[in-house]
């Protein structure tokens, strides 16, 4: 079974982030980077169905000269190989033309699984995966949290709202986007380290992107504003303002 | 291709004290590559997941837990870094085997337990067992599966070893020695399988022993120790224990070799654990400093907080500054292929080395715990917040691998050594220096734009400040050079503070080189900071010692020259420091 994984390298969660001087995205200068969470669960779960069921690990990652971490540290983990889409600037990129790029990039490859982290901790756009597995062709399942690659068909148990799931059977190749603290990460050994220097990483120039998709432009960024406001409910009436109050905890508030 | 070397070019060791360097000439942490970053990544991660949540079980003595550790150190491969890949280890150079030491010291307690089991536990073996000896345990302490501990201590001989009383003799058919007598403070003595043991062989031949545990082999309870009370600490009894010739380490009465050299090793092993713990213990003081307000701001944004956090930070940077310019001293002079007796010659080279920095970590690591418990205030009284044991834990640091006297007695005394078997060219420099005291050249005024100049001026005064010192002792005592303690204290402190100047100048040379000077004025506002106080200090010290030896016009022409090589003018050392504690302030954590 050869399986692809897309790895996206993002800002340390706990890096003290400050606005870059334009005020068009975070200062970077400074900053450690890290593997995107989800994406080190899919990592994870790639190399335990290839321990049960043989075949290949390919990391695919796309970002700039910086992102190889990600993919050394990938290949330390076990990955067999990776694909590095050599791409600097990937802020302005909307999922869509980010999934076009990755398409091209893995299409060769004919996995029979493709699997991403259900979102990037820095976007969080949630899309990258689902248009992918559109653009390939294949069927996908979101939020994954249990793969059986066992049978002719892919069982995947995936996490609904409010404590339900659900188990669903697709057919083969698919794509999966995998949730986070589905499993116990494995260490990269000083063994596997040192084996991933041998390891291939095969670079990329990133396709031409269509004129015709649609683009974005990030115009500001800015940190949410902080603000006190009292509302006063009811108007006098103690039953209208016991109401409201109720609605506005459901609603706004949603501590129920 | 040509046949391959066991050693590359030496540097040869304690020649920074009579020669310059380049910063290119140097290895710095800067220059780690992708796997070094790796490694320090799985240590760390290792270390704050699987390690730091169980430290209260260790200190309830759970030994079982130490082991089952162990075994997951093992299969990271953090025990065998170095060990030869034949015997089960990864065969990776110095340097990495700093960089796990260095993540290690996050938990004191184990990194004490590591420290025996992949340093002075594992080592002898490996540099003086025998091909059966290593075939046999080295894989299986690499793995984790065998613990080990080593045994040279006494009750009534600490730093003076070779006074040990235990014997051993060799049994009547010739198979196996058999061994008797007791040693004390021995790390995982409780729950060790191998031992790593010295005793006499027929009343004086001081050697050294593998031994497994067995009837007759005992320990007594674990002590209550001040600090590191997750690591286990016992007396060892031995009974006529038995242990076969292929345990023999090295030659009969040669003993004392072994345990020496694995000290070199064990000392700088020890000076990275103190750096890795210093950095965790900077990153959770700032974070402390950031939430806890007083006067409505975080204690942080005061001047007396910031300057502890600046100096925290400086010692911390630059004890790693002299870490890994030695371990990249030790690798550059190997090749791939080095054999382990090509390595041990190496890490005996750089011996006066070693115990500088293990004088000076262990020292920057107990200031830096005493301003941690400081910056906690009242909280860093309390049991239940980190510095109290942070505190505790660091004081064992400065006795344990030789006590931080012997160690700086060591200094100039390994140098004198080496400068007289002609290793180190020491006299022709110090005679070449006495000149220029007699004889004043004129000072050049010359500005020299390059960054830090005037600190390396200050430093390459230093030296000279060193070998004036050590000269003049020399001269003056002789042979009896080694029973002046007092001013051997002293001119170790101005070796000591010489190389950490250098070290952190060359290293932040390197960093204007690679970053530009703008990205880099945070390490220049460091060691102009460190260089300003170190200066004070080697002043200090030279005057006490210089007057200590000698009177009248001699005196006068040494202090003069001494205020010469010393002249320097003051930096605004308040506003440095500001700026460095800001840059941890900003980052919450140790950001160097």
């Amino acid at each position: 079974m050869k399986i692809i994984v897309l790895m996206k390298q993002v800002a340390n969660k706990d890096a003290i982030l400050r606005i870059n001087r334009d005020a068009t995205w975070i200062e970077e200068g400074d900053l450690s980077f890290e593997v995107n969470e989800s994406d080190g669960y899919a990592l994870e779960e790639s190399l335990r169905l290839k321990e049960k069921h043989g075949g290949e690990v390919v990391v695919c990652t796309m970002g700039a000269q910086r992102a190889k971490s990600v993919i050394k540290d990938a290949l330390a983990r076990g990955a067999d190989r990776a694909i590095h889409v050599v791409k600097d600037d990937l802020l302005n990129l909307t999922p869509y033309a980010g999934a076009k790029i990755l398409a091209e990039a893995i299409r060769g490859e004919q996995p029979d699984l493709v699997m991403t982290g259900l979102q990037s901790d820095d976007n969080g756009f949630a899309q990258t995966g689902v248009i992918l597995a559109e653009l390939l062709g294949l069927p996908h399942a979101t939020i994954v949290i249990e793969v059986d690659a066992s049978g002719e068909q892919l069982r995947v148990k995936r996490e609904l709202e409010s404590g339900w799931y659900q188990w669903y059977t697709m057919p083969k190749p698919a794509l999966l986007t995998i949730q986070s603290g589905i499993s116990q990460i494995r260490y990269a050994t000083l063994k596997g380290i040192m084996a991933a220097k041998k390891k291939e990483i095969k670079e990329v120039a990133p396709a031409a992107t269509d004129p015709a998709a649609p683009s974005q432009r990030v115009t500001k960024v800015y940190f949410p504003q902080k603000t006190k406001q009292t509302q006063f409910l009811g108007d006098g009436n103690a039953k209208a303002g016991a109401a409201q109050l109720a609605e506005k905890l459901r609603s706004e508030a949603r501590v129920f | 291709m040509s046949a391959v070397a066991d050693e590359k070019k030496i540097v040869a060791g304690g020649s920074f004290l009579i020669e310059e360097r380049a910063p290119a000439e140097i290895f710095t942490p800067e220059d780690f590559t992708e796997e070094h970053r790796m490694i320090g990544e799985t240590t760390r991660e290792f270390m704050d997941k699987e390690v730091r949540p169980r430290e209260p079980e260790l200190e309830q003595h759970r030994w079982d837990i130490s082991r089952e550790l162990l075994r997951h150190a093992g299969e990271l491969g953090l025990i065998g870094a170095t060990v030869p890949e034949e015997y089960g280890g990864l065969g990776l150079d110095q340097v990495s085997g700093g960089i796990v030491g260095e993540h290690l010291g996050r938990s004191a307690s184990f990194a004490t337990t590591m420290g025996a089991q992949s340093g002075i536990g594992l080592l002898p073996i490996l540099f003086y067992g025998t091909e059966a000896a290593k075939k046999k345990y080295l894989p299986k302490i690499a793995s984790g599966e065998l613990v080990t501990a080593y045994a040279l201590t006494e009750a009534g001989s600490g730093s003076d070893a070779l006074a040990a009383k235990a014997t051993a003799r060799l049994s009547e058919d010739g198979t196996h020695y058999v061994l008797n007598g007791e040693k004390m403070w021995i790390t995982n003595g409780g729950f060790a399988d191998v031992f790593v043991v010295f005793a006499k062989v027929d009343g004086d031949k001081f050697t050294g022993f593998v031994v497994e545990r067995q009837e007759g082999l005992t320990n007594g309870a674990d002590e209550h120790k001040m600090g590191i009370k997750g690591s286990s600490t016992t007396a060892l009894i031995l009974s006529d224990v038995k242990t076969p010739v292929e345990n023999l380490l090295g030659e009969v009465g040669k003993g004392h070799k072994i345990a020496f050299n694995i000290l070199n090793i064990g000392r700088f092993k020890l000076g990275a654990m103190c750096g890795g713990g210093m950095k965790l213990m900077v990153s959770e003081s700032v974070r402390y400093a950031n939430e806890r307000h007083q006067f409505g701001k975080p204690i942080s944004s005061f001047g007396a907080i910031k300057h502890k956090l600046a100096e925290m930070s400086i010692k911390t940077w630059v004890g790693e500054s002299m870490i890994y310019r030695t371990l990249g001293l030790i690798d550059s002079s190997l090749t791939d292929t080095a054999t382990p007796e090509a390595k041990l010659r190496a890490i005996e080279e750089y011996a006066a080395e070693c115990s500088i920095i293990k004088v000076a970590l262990s020292e920057y690591c107990g200031f830096t715990a005493d301003e941690m418990v400081q910056i906690y205030g009242g909280y860093g009284y309390s049991a239940d917040y980190p510095a109290e044991a942070a505190y505790r834990d660091a004081r064992i640091n400065r006795i344990f691998e030789g006590t931080n006297e012997i160690n700086r007695m060591l200094i100039p005394g390994m140098l004198m050594k080496r400068a007289i078997s002609g290793q180190l060219a020491l006299l022709p420099a110090a005679q070449k220096l006495m000149e220029e005291v007699l004889s004043p050249a004129l000072q050049s005024f010359d500005e020299d734009e390059e960054p830090l100049a005037a600190e390396m001026k200050l430093a390459q005064n230093a030296k000279k400040v060193a070998l004036m010192t050590l000269g003049t002792a020399a001269q003056k005592y002789m042979t009896k050079l080694a029973d002046q303690q007092e001013i051997l204290l002293g001119v170790a402190d101005i070796i000591i503070d010489t190389y950490a100047m250098e070290s952190a100048i060359l290293r932040a040379q390197k960093l204007v080189a690679s970053q530009g000077e703008e990205k880099a004025a945070r390490y220049l506002d460091m060691v102009r900071v460190f260089t300003n106080d170190a200066v004070e200090r080697v002043e200090t010290s030279a005057r006490n010692v210089l007057a200590a030896m000698s009177e009248g016009d001699e005196l006068r022409t040494l202090l003069a020259a001494l205020r010469r090589f010393v002249k320097r003018t003051p930096s605004n050392t308040v506003a440095a420091r500001q700026r460095v504690a800001e840059v941890v302030i900003q980052a919450n954590r140790y950001a160097y």
